[in-house]
């Protein structure tokens, strides 16, 4: 019989206490590791930008849009090359209103060969005409570039909702008012999760001419930069350009423009890390509880086991060791859980996130925390065992 | 071997702030091989002067000597490994880990010294039929009679083959039959294995079994 054998035989000794305390750290871990994987989800909302892209958006906020002329002037600006924009459609699903999901007006024409590098089609309808596409373009879209009613929509999405390549799908406009319906010409598969596959693009020219009156103004506008290492001059420039117009603009990076999305939500990551560590830490005060009091009941074999030779290292060790066994065990099943269950979910809050993600850093965290908890939690009973004085203890069974 | 030289030990407790004397410059030797049973009056000192011979108490003051070791200087590890190669502890209670069976609970002290897992276990199982519990090896604590379960205490005080027994009351628990059978084991182990044995008894039918009485009162030996 080792040392692991005594350690686990220990832990049998009263297995409804150990199964719940390892249960409770699992839950503890569990919603610890969700609540950072929250955390992960918006650092890597932040990641999918570019930081060789720019993105200019109205300086008040983004729900005020620019002039679509601003694009020369934009494009002239040395160091840009391609420039593409966009318009946030809303809208509501005509079904199922809570079934919230993004769809997106892009200039298809410029907006897919700047993002050809992020997405892959994997799944097209047959174009009707020639089947030419403009330069850059994924020939694969042929025929959604054809037809000004075409969208194309996310994997995810388009599994989620069980739709067909050449569906009609529609929606209920919110901020662009009226019934709209877009046929389903191709699906898109993101190369890196974090870009997201919950949405539908479609025409910016379709949403100009029915929503807008063709005099469309725009969200945003995103640069491709020729030149990246000038993008801090560059920023200023296409900023300086529109100093004196009644829509100022505000440039930044991608990456900084997706931060900016993540910093609304304010002081709320903060509160979610606190809140998982107020979980973690009334864990910690249960499970202390727990090894003090199984530490007690067996003060007479401690006792006996230092008169049988035991050292008092070797039973601070043995203590130690079975505080550590539940909370590391507790620990690594609840982080592996919140990592794959919450993958599996997906959810990617209607698109405006990347799908639910937990690092494997926060995994190990998790881990780590797990087994400080364990070291904290067995240290004190481990501490009176190794100090226990034999003829105390004998005198107190007898 | 061990002989054991008690020179004037006095042994006080303190209980808050008063001091209680409970051994007062008691000397006492005991031959290698000799079975000494122990006896007197509760409070007497025969339990403290059992710990301090066993090692796991000190005294205030004097010399505790066993088979040439004086053990009050010893500290700590040296002590704690000192008594695993040189003392076997029977207890009242018998003290058994209640959840390892009677192989692992011997077996235990083993687990202290040097050798593979195999070598432990062809210990243990030959204490435990030394002890006639050869067929009870797999049996828990609470699966053996209280007999039964003396007698897997005292296979694990004898399995790292120590030359000193130090048993505490080892009949005080057990009906009239067991605790005869618990004797006449002790007496064997004395007669044939040559161990040296100290018993703390009450019981002047278990005291006979021994080859000398000692007599203790209110700290000092008496007879």
């Amino acid at each position: 019989m080792n040392f692991l054998t005594l350690v686990l035989v220990n832990l049998g000794r009263n297995k409804r206490r150990t199964v719940l305390t390892l249960l409770s750290v699992t839950v503890a871990l569990f919603l610890f590791c969700s609540l950072r994987g929250v955390l992960d989800t918006l650092a890597a909302s932040i990641r999918v930008g570019s930081e060789t892209r720019l993105v200019t958006r109205n300086r008040i906020s983004l729900i005020f849009p620019l002039p679509k002329a601003y694009v020369e002037r934009i494009r002239a600006v040395q160091g840009v090359g391609r420039v593409t924009w966009g318009n946030w459609f809303g809208g509501t699903d005509p079904v199922d209103p809570g079934n919230f999901y993004a769809r997106f007006a892009v200039d298809a024409e410029t907006y897919m060969p700047m993002y050809a590098s992020d997405v892959e089609i994997i799944e097209q309808d047959t174009p009707q005409g020639t089947g030419a596409v403009p330069a850059g373009v994924d020939p694969k879209l042929a025929a959604f570039m054809e037809e000004r009613t075409a969208c194309i929509v996310g994997q995810s999405l388009f599994k989620r909702m069980g739709w067909k390549v050449g569906q009609t799908v529609g929606a209920t406009g919110t901020i662009f008012p009226g019934d709209w319906t877009w046929t389903i010409r191709a699906v898109y598969h993101a190369k890196d999760p974090a870009f997201g596959e919950e949405a539908i693009l479609f025409h910016w020219e379709y949403l100009n001419e029915r929503g807008m009156g063709g005099q469309g103004p725009v969200g945003w506008y995103t640069l491709e930069l020729s030149q990246p290492e000038r993008a801090g001059e560059i920023t200023r420039r296409v900023d300086e350009l529109f100093e004196n117009s009644s829509a100022q603009t505000r440039t930044e990076t991608e990456r900084a423009f997706q931060a900016g999305f993540v910093s609304m939500y304010g002081n709320v990551p903060f509160l979610i890390g606190v809140i998982g560590l107020a979980v973690v830490f009334a864990i910690l005060l249960v499970a202390a509880n727990t090894m003090m009091m199984a530490s007690r009941e067996r003060t007479a074999e401690f006792a006996v086991m230092k008169t049988l030779g035991f050292e008092d290292a070797a039973l601070f060790r043995l203590v130690l060791a079975e505080a550590a066994v539940i909370t590391l065990s507790g620990g690594i099943a609840g982080a592996i859980l919140a990592k794959f269950t919450l993958e599996k979910t997906g959810f990617n809050a209607g698109g405006l996130l990347p799908p639910m993600t937990v690092s494997w850093a926060t995994v190990a965290i998790g881990v780590g925390i797990a087994v400080l908890m364990g070291l904290t939690s067995g240290f004190v009973p481990a501490w009176q065992a190794s100090r226990l004085r034999i003829v105390d203890a004998l005198r107190r069974l007898n | 071997m061990s002989s054991i030289e008690v020179r004037n030990v006095r042994k006080v407790y303190r209980r808050d702030t008063q001091e209680v004397p409970v051994l007062d410059g008691l000397s006492l030797h005991i031959d290698s091989g000799d079975f000494v049973a122990l006896m007197g009056p509760s409070g007497s000192g025969k339990t403290t002067l059992l710990n301090l011979i066993g090692g796991i108490d000190a005294p205030t003051s004097g010399d505790v000597v066993v088979g040439g070791t004086d053990i009050a200087r010893l500290k700590g590890r040296e002590l704690a490994k000192w008594r695993s190669r040189n003392i076997g502890f029977i207890f009242q209670l018998y003290n058994l880990i209640p959840v390892l069976n009677a192989l692992q609970n011997v077996e235990l002290p083993l687990g202290l010294h040097k050798m593979s897992g195999a070598e432990r276990k062809r210990r243990a199982t030959t204490a435990l039929q030394l002890v006639g519990l050869g067929d009870r090896l797999h049996h828990f604590p609470r699966q053996l009679s209280g007999g039964q379960e003396q007698r897997v205490a005292i296979a694990r005080a004898i399995v790292s083959d120590p030359s000193l027994l130090l048993a505490d009351e080892p009949t005080g628990d057990l009906d009239r039959d067991s605790g005869d059978e618990v004797l006449r084991l002790l007496e064997r182990l004395n007669r044939e294995f040559k161990k040296t044995i100290v018993m703390v008894t009450h019981d002047p039918h278990a005291a006979e079994r021994a080859k000398r009485v000692t007599q203790l009162d209110k700290g000092v030996l008496s007879a």
